[in-house]
């Protein structure tokens, strides 16, 4: 599931040592230099989706904020006392890789719904640009962004959002419907789709009947049956009790096995983003914290904050061999087992502990450094 | 418990103690200065005010046909409101097309309503529509009972025809909102009374005049509750269909509509309701119908048959009403199948039923005995002859009782208050009433008082209005004494709401003419009639308002109070009533303007003052003018009064929300 994030690996070959910080956020001038993209073309497929110096301010005369040099430099608190507008996005930039899992993470009120909902424009941003496969969805007139809507990106919302008259098929088949599907391509369409997410059976239920869980595999399968590239997801699972929300992350990750889209996912729920993330994005007021995969967040928080919120992750859940290894030292036995540099910390413990020598961490045939008992224990008992 | 203390400190005791000596002040000046400047106007007399109205109504019935506002405009619309209503009337109601009788005749129209509501609603209230219908014929009121009928039709039609459109693109466009809600509301205050005297000296007295001010008082409802049932979609379900990529047009047929629906159809029956209210009063203007039978039979004290006639309305009410409702519920249940007849049985019988209609329909066109009302079984004889025992009855033995009553609160309430406020110079209760204004208020509500006032006294009937406005205040004070307990005992327990509502629902489905036909019965003509009759009509929206407030005081600040050792009086003076302050407010705001409105019906039974100048009005053309400068004043009356309620509504409210965080 886990494709490779093009941007920001972490560095290779120095040690992450104790005491040093590793700032993995982009800055947001790196992401439009013309290196790192002529890098994204070169070296990895373009993004599908590229958001770019992003802003949406809300109030009165809320275009001049990103104009305005000095308003824009302003915190959120600062901004809403000078000009009564309030700035939920703020210069946002990234980029979603194709087939990638890309999270957004933040505490309430930072900014992530609006985010999610200014990608196909359900909110118009103030400013920046939003590119879709190269176009920009902002320039995009009416009748082009419908059809984007329509065939290439679709949203689950937190609420389901569903239509309280329609039975679970007709739900699901009402994107189709409005743009113009036959009936018999409509009904074939949505039994797959249903079928796809297991409500099978349930097509002429009407939604007020089913649970919440099931409520959310309609909204799912409606996102799903208009095959759109991309699928947006704003905090699907909230609503939802703890054991549901665990099968409803199971589904999205089988989901995207079997179909392979490109999701971004909103969620304020770090153990749902480490589970689903291939990359998090963590978002403060509005403004990017930091980029990267979970274990570049657990092993190299950006500042406190981020920090703050991955205190309780279990270290060895998330991080893997790269973030632990020692380079070779002269006395090191080096006939241990091998291991590739992504594995889990979780998943060699076993491997590292039985083996009287220290573990050797081999990316392309090349060693790159040792995990011994020391190492592995320190992650260990920290978490 | 901290929350209980501070709605008793507070800048209450201040306000309090400006407006005691304002009262003191004026008790003061009514004592010294009593029978001064009083402003009275004698019943036949009128001001150059009236006067120059006069002059309008004539100048506009010597110019309705040459003046083109009129030609074009005003005489269109009258002509296109009066041919639906005299299409509408030939159906049911008034020979035509050469027939000495309607199209369709009793069994017909019968058997359409019935089939009608059984379409519409179900079987329960199409054998209920059917009834009813046929009991207005037996009571020998057939005739009367299709006018009113074709006139209700007519307005709510073109009401429903204009109001549902309106109430969608207020629903969608928050800007059309804004336009149109601040009109709703002004529209909601005004009683209806005042509707009639302006639009005779546009439309002419009859018919069309009727239906006309029938669908202008009957569409407001329509068109503010279709908006808030378009308002009310769920954010995130119009956020999907945005997402999925449905045009504007797509996201209001596929989603918005179906939404609101059977809110929609709650809309309809309200418009219903009010139209079939409405059709009655215009009686005053001439509108044919049941609503006439009462009026004449009122004015010659004939409560029989005034009893039949209203019975007539009673029923015709509840088969609206009920038909209506069972109509939203089919409209909420259609999309499932669960309902427990079988969709294809019903179909079925439905095909049937409607084959039978369709005979019954040829057998009223065609033959006599099924077009006009068989006379044999009389039954509107014995009720009107019961009904008349009844009274005598009543005035026999219960006049003691009643004439006692009646005698006791209008000499020690009403009489003493009423001069209180005619009998003081008009420049003390003038300033009396704004600094009341200002206090209770802000500077803005006494800004307002201070000219509707003003206009009041350029309307010369400033002594009228005073009058009115005595019986309006102490009507007010035994509506929310009525709230107080009704309301308490209700939101205090459910098992009593669940009785009692239902009542008061149903009452407030009644028009307010019938309210009159009991009390005329019980205290013969007088002013009190009117005033008892105004409490009662205004009780049940007071007491649903003040349950309502009283059921939504937390559970926990209550369970909090009784942990505290509060007993049961302790719980509802010192937090139930206090936090509910606002609910109160409201409550006063409209038991007022309901007061207002049946106040100034009472003008028909012996209320005099501005009701009886407006009725006065419709009859004798010198007095025209006069009339319309009473209805101007009633909306004067209106207007003050409830923007005084209400800016004491909004500080309650503003106070108790302060407590309740
Ligand atoms: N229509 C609006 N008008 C004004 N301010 C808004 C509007 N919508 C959102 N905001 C503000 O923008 C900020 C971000 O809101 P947003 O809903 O995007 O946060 P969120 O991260 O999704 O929070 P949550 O986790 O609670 O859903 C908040 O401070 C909110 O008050
Ligand atoms: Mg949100």
């Amino acid at each position: 599931m886990t494709i490779p994030s093009q941007f920001t690996e972490p560095a290779q070959s120095s040690e992450p040592s104790a005491g040093e910080t590793m700032t993995t956020a982009i800055p947001e001038e790196l992401v439009q230099s013309p290196s790192l993209e002529a890098k994204a073309t070169a070296g990895a497929p373009a993004p599908v989706i590229s958001v770019q110096n992003l802003w949406k301010v809300f109030g009165a005369n809320a275009d001049g904020v990103p104009r305005s040099e000095e308003l824009r430099a302003l915190p959120r608190k600062e901004l809403k006392q000078r000009t009564g507008c309030v700035a939920a996005v703020c210069d946002l930039s990234f980029d979603v890789a194709p087939g990638e899992v890309f999270v957004v993470m933040g505490l309430s009120g930072s900014g992530k719904s609006t985010l999610v909902r200014c990608l196909t424009r359900l909110i118009e941003p103030t400013a920046g640009r939003v590119l879709f496969k190269g176009d920009d969805i902002l320039q995009a007139n009416e009748r082009s962004l419908r059809e984007l809507r329509r065939h290439n990106i679709a949203m689950v919302f937190q609420h389901f959002g569903l239509l309280p008259h329609r039975r679970v098929a007709d739900n699901v088949s009402y994107g189709l419907e409005i743009r113009g599907a036959g009936k018999k391509e409509r009904s074939q369409r949505a039994a797959e789709v249903i079928d796809l997410v297991g409500l099978s059976g349930y097509e002429s239920s009407f939604p007020d009947q089913l649970s919440g869980g099931m409520q959310q595999r309609v909204g799912l399968a409606r996102a799903l049956a208009g095959d759109p590239e991309v699928l947006l997801f704003d905090e699907p699972f909230s609503a939802l009790d703890p054991l549901i929300r665990r099968d409803m992350q199971n589904e999205v990750i089988r989901l995207h096995h079997e179909v392979g889209k490109t999701m971004v996912f909103i969620t304020h729920d770090l153990s749902e983003a480490l589970k689903l993330g291939d990359r998090i994005l963590i978002m403060r007021d509005g403004r990017l914290v930091q980029v990267g995969t979970g274990a570049e967040l657990v092993g190299a928080p950006a500042d406190d904050y981020v920090r703050d919120f991955v205190r309780e992750v279990p270290r060895s859940h998330v991080l893997t061999l790269r973030w632990i290894m020692r380079p070779v030292q002269p006395d090191d036995q080096l006939d241990g087992p091998e291991f590739g540099p992504e594995v889990v910390v979780r998943e060699a413990v076993r491997a590292v502990l039985e083996s009287e020598r220290p573990i050797k961490v081999v990316e392309d045939g090349r060693l790159l450094g040792v995990v011994g008992n020391a190492e592995i224990l320190a992650v260990v008992a920290e978490s | 418990m901290t929350s209980i203390a501070l709605v008793r400190t507070g800048i209450r005791p201040f306000r309090g103690a400006i407006v005691t000596a304002l009262l003191l002040v004026w008790l003061v000046g009514f004592t010294v200065l009593h029978g001064q400047d009083t402003l009275a106007l004698g019943a036949a007399d009128t001001t150059p005010l009236h006067g120059r109205l006069n002059d309008l109504n004539d100048a506009v019935g010597a110019n309705r046909n040459s003046n083109p506002l009129f030609l074009y405009f005003f005489n269109e619309i009258r002509l296109v409101v009066d041919q639906l209503t005299t299409f509408i009337s030939s159906l049911v109601s008034q020979p035509a097309f050469g027939r000495p009788v309607p199209l369709i005749g009793w069994l017909g129209v019968v058997a359409l309503v019935g089939f009608g509501s059984w379409a519409l609603g179900n079987l329960k209230v199409g054998l209920l529509a059917a009834a009813g219908f046929t009991f207005m014929g037996l009571q020998g009121l057939w005739q009367q009972s299709m006018d009113t009928f074709a006139l209700t039709l007519s307005a709510v039609l073109v009401a429903l025809l204009v109001g549902i459109p309106l109430g969608i693109w207020a629903g969608v466009s928050d800007r059309v909102n804004r336009i149109v809600t601040p009109v709703l509301d002004f529209m909601q205050t005004m009683p209806t009374f005042v509707y009639l005297a302006p639009l005779t000296l546009v439309f002419l007295i009859g018919p069309a005049s009727a239906v006309i001010a029938t669908l202008i008082y009957a569409a407001p409802p329509v068109i503010r509750i279709a908006a808030h049932g378009i308002r009310q979609s769920p954010k995130e379900t119009l956020e999907a269909a945005q997402s999925l990529g449905a045009t504007r047009s797509q996201t209001l047929r596929q989603v918005m509509l179906p939404l609101a629906k059977r809110t929609i159809v709650i809309g309809v029956n309200q418009t219903i309701m009010a139209a079939l209210s409405m059709v009655t009063i215009a009686a005053l203007i001439d509108a044919p119908g049941l609503g006439r039978v009462v009026l004449r039979s009122l004015q010659s004290l004939d409560v029989g048959t005034a009893f039949n006639a209203g019975l007539s309305i009673v029923i015709m009410a509840i088969v609206f009403d009920r038909v209506t409702t069972a109509a939203s519920v089919r409209v909420e249940r259609a999309r499932r199948t669960t309902s427990r007849i079988p969709a294809r049985v019903r179909k079925v019988a439905l095909l049937v039923g409607g084959a039978v209609t369709a005979v019954c329909l040829y057998l009223s066109y065609t033959f006599v005995w099924a077009a006009e009302f068989p006379t044999d079984f009389d039954v509107g004889s014995p009720i009107s002859r019961a009904a008349s025992a009844v009274t005598d009855w009543a005035q026999l033995h219960l006049s003691a009782l009643t004439s006692d009553f009646k005698e006791l609160v209008t000499n020690s309430l009403l009489n003493p208050f009423q001069s209180l406020l005619t009998d003081s110079p008009w420049w003390l209760l003038f300033a009396v009433l704004v600094g009341i204004a200002a206090v209770a208020g802000s500077v803005r509500t006494a800004v307002t008082t201070a000219l509707c006032l003003a206009l009041i006294v350029g309307t010369g009937l400033w002594f009228d209005a005073m009058t009115t406005l005595a019986a309006t205040l102490v009507a007010t004070v035994a509506v929310m004494a009525l709230g107080l307990v009704l309301g308490v005992w209700m939101g205090r327990s459910v098992r009593v709401d669940r009785v009692i509502r239902p009542v008061l629902d149903a009452a407030q489905t009644m028009p307010s003419f019938v309210y009159l036909v009991p009390f005329v019965a019980l205290f013969a003509a007088s002013r009190f009639t009117g005033i008892a009759a105004a409490v009662v009509y205004a009780a049940p929206v007071a007491i649903k308002i003040i349950a309502d407030g009283i059921a939504a005081v937390s559970p926990t600040t209550m369970e909090a109070a009784t942990a505290a050792g509060s007993s049961s009086w302790q719980v509802i003076t010192k937090v139930q009533l206090p936090m509910s302050l606002g609910t109160l407010a409201l409550a006063m705001n409209q038991g007022l303007i309901y007061v207002l409105s049946m106040v100034v019906v009472g003008g028909l039974v012996g209320g005099g003052a501005l009701g009886y100048d407006v009725v006065a009005g419709f009859r004798q053309n010198a007095l025209f003018g006069k009339g319309l400068a009473a209805g101007l004043a009633i909306v004067l009356l209106g207007i003050m009064l409830d923007r005084i309620t209400q800016s004491v509504a909004s500080r309650a409210q503003a106070t108790t929300d302060h407590v309740r965080h």
